[in-house]
């Protein structure tokens, strides 16, 4: 059998997770400390899910539950309709794959033999592959792009090239759900944005749910499929990233003194005082980047045709030109322009 | 396995054999390799003494050295594996020190007259008493250790809390000593060099069992071993029981590690450096491969060892563990040099 044949028959059932009121959080000897509670949430084979909150409010602790790595305080996780406390480890590391923050350090396996290690739920005693399992673990190093990495030495890989072959050994686990607990973290810019569209692209093509947690807050806006925002208070807030977006729940979660979230751009910005309204004239990409120079210079970008703004700035192909009330000046770089711009404020 | 580890092994067991028959021809009186493999294949042709010397001096003595460096080699890997910390070995969680308590309990303390009348009563003399005595140490500390360690999830700390055991347990050793007659220190020091001449076919018969078995269980657990390399939370996330593995683990190590120093003495250094020779050899952290390379490479160097040891020839012997010391730790640091270079990438 091959995987997509297996795949196909796991359709059957329902691989959806499902949360019942359940809490997270530590026990001790006497006393359980939540750190979330009344947390029921849902997820459908083919979504991704991003988990986002600040830091230290219990977003691992609640990845670790889900996952069985640590016991639920109250309320049930369901996977597939199966209640996890009666679901044994190995049979639940047939249906779910984990991918951990930490940094795996093991010297002298190959990439493959890494994967080859995410069939031992369903390998016999003795570890050895069948050609079903060789068969399973080509597929999940394919399905992350890794098959030019296949032979070499793990521990040469870069960070990005290791957490991609940490997922497919998770994928060689056959899971209909894949957990990840900030698995960008210590990752470079463009491996981030890879490493999520490699996650989307995984339940675009194969019936698998993917939860991940994540600080890269504006990334997962652009590629979830469903936000599951922790806010400071310990309530969840959910739904399609745009929907989150509207209910101004991420402002609240994030923000701070310095920073804004602005939803149209669903982006935070530096809050750097005002220097008065700026209009800039010009389209395409010179105007956007003027009108970033402007908004970092602590100055409002408003629309073309505002009355007496402060500044007003053209930016053409060669440079720019910048009118005040008292008069003009132009330049070629936006270097000029950020320090023609300081130095009118630090007169006013 | 691929053709370059399986070729590795087959030399492996080559090179085992070649220095298994060099030990029984070498000694006080070398003997020919003609006259070694007849003594070996025909036991009715013990007529001779050189035979006699070859099937109950030497045989026992090469058995007893191959056996305790392969149960030394695999106890060391479990260990290093288990806490992902390349100098593990087998007594990290203090059994040499527990053992040595248990004999120097026997050899050196007031205890000795009580202790020998009770060994006398249960049938044991001298060196069996040492041996039990050894034992009993050691699984107290184990004991003490495992208990303790039950309540800890950081692999580390367990670690720690051995090396703790074993130093509390070695002043209280010390104390022994310091307050010792001499002529009593003269044993003590004996089994501390260490040695595989003591082990006569008759005690064999409880050795070998019980380092065969220790042996076999830790081949049987390389799937275990193998899913631990990734660390304990990702073996958990691919369904291994992690805390009955780490004591299943720790127990088989530590009953390797004990009972081959209640027989040999404390054997320092083969534990920690036959798995490094090992992945530097192969290439691989793969158990299926690493386990038997251990095996057979362990039991190599513990024969080298027991040569190399009686080199002075009729000048004495050469403390056996100077001798593992002093010939493996230049062959480590070379191992550990090349890795940095590249003989990892296999």
């Amino acid at each position: 059998m091959t995987p997509a044949a297996a795949s196909a028959a796991r359709v059957s059932f329902d691989a959806a997770l499902r949360t019942r009121d359940l809490a997270v959080g530590y026990r001790t000897r006497k006393t359980r400390r939540a750190v979330l509670e009344h947390v029921n949430l849902a997820v459908d084979s083919g979504e991704l899910v991003c988990l986002l909150g600040p830091n230290g409010i219990g977003k691992s602790t609640l990845l670790r539950t889900i996952a069985k790595m640590q016991p639920a305080l109250w309320g049930s996780v369901e996977l597939g309709g199966a209640d996890l406390r009666s679901v044994s480890h190995a049979e639940l590391a047939r249906r779910l794959g984990v991918v951990l923050t930490e940094r795996v350090a093991v010297e002298a396996l190959t990439v493959r033999q890494i994967v080859g290690l995410g069939r031992y739920p369903h390998s016999g005693w003795f570890g050895g592959l069948t050609d079903r399992d060789r068969v399973a673990v080509d597929w999940a190093i394919d399905a992350v792009g890794a098959r030019h990495l296949a032979a070499r030495d793990f521990s040469r890989l870069s960070d990005g090239e290791r957490q991609r072959v940490m997922i497919a050994r998770a994928l060689a686990q056959e899971p209909v759900l894949l957990v990840l607990d900030e698995p960008t973290a210590f990752l470079d810019v463009p491996s981030r944005v890879e490493l999520m569209g490699l996650l989307r692209q995984l339940t675009r093509e194969r019936p698998l749910a993917v939860v991940v947690s994540t600080h890269d807050l504006e990334l997962a806006l652009r590629t979830a499929d469903v936000i599951w925002l922790v806010m400071p208070g310990g309530e969840l807030v959910t739904g399609a990233p745009e929907d989150v977006v509207l209910s101004g729940g991420i402002g609240q979660a994030f923000e701070g003194r310095q920073i804004r979230f602005h939803p149209e751009e669903r982006s935070f910005r530096l809050l750097t005082g005002s220097g008065g309204d700026a209009v800039v004239h010009g389209s395409g990409l010179r105007a956007a980047l003027a009108a970033a120079a402007l908004e970092r210079e602590g100055y409002t970008v408003v629309a073309a045709d505002a009355i007496a703004p402060a500044v007003s700035v053209h930016a053409h192909d060669t440079g720019w030109r910048l009118w005040t009330r008292n008069g003009e000046c132009s330049g070629a770089d936006f270097a000029s322009l950020a320090e023609y711009l300081r130095g009118r404020r630090a007169e006013s | 396995m691929t053709k370059r580890e399986a070729a590795i092994l087959a030399a492996l067991v080559l090179g085992l054999t070649a220095v298994f028959l060099i030990s029984l021809a070498f000694g006080s009186t070398s003997i020919p390799l003609r006259r070694v493999v007849m003594a070996l294949l025909d036991s009715s042709a013990g007529g001779d003494s050189a035979s006699m010397v070859v099937t109950t001096v030497r045989l026992p003595r090469s058995v007893t050295a191959m056996l305790a460096g392969a149960a030394l080699g695999i106890a060391g890997l479990q260990m290093q594996t288990l806490f992902r910390n390349p100098l593990a070995d087998p007594f990290a969680l203090g059994i040499s020190s527990g053992a040595s308590l248990g004999v120097a309990l026997v050899v050196l303390g007031s205890g000795y007259g009580p202790a020998t009348a009770f060994g006398t009563a249960m049938g044991m003399r001298g060196d069996a008493l040492i041996t039990a005595a050894a034992i009993v140490g050691a699984a107290l500390v184990l004991g003490l250790v495992l208990a303790v360690s039950s309540h800890i999830a950081n692999p580390t700390t367990v670690l720690i809390l051995g090396l703790m055991f074993g130093y509390a347990v070695s002043a209280v050793v010390t104390v022994l000593v310091g307050a010792s007659q001499p002529e009593r220190l003269q044993q003590w020091a004996q089994w501390g060099f260490g040695s595989f001449s003591g082990v006569t076919w008759q005690r064999l018969r409880l050795f070998g069992p019980l380092t065969v078995c220790g042996v076999l269980i830790a081949s049987a657990t390389t799937k275990q071993l193998n899913a631990l390399l990734l660390g304990e939370n990702y073996a958990r996330s691919m369904g291994l029981a992690v805390r009955r593995a780490r004591v299943l683990t720790m127990l088989g190590a530590s009953i390797l590690g004990a009972v081959v120093t209640a027989f040999c003495g404390p054997i320092s250094f083969l534990g920690i450096a036959v798995p490094h020779l090992c992945r530097g050899l192969l290439g691989s952290s793969d158990h299926r491969v690493l386990v038997p390379a251990v095996v057979l490479m362990g039991a190599a160097v513990a024969l080298v060892a027991q040569i190399v040891s009686l080199l002075p020839g009729s000048a004495g012997v050469l403390p056996l563990n100077a001798v593992t010391s002093l010939m493996g730790a230049p062959v480590v640091v070379a191992v550990l040099l090349r890795s940095r270079r590249g003989a990892f990438a296999g």
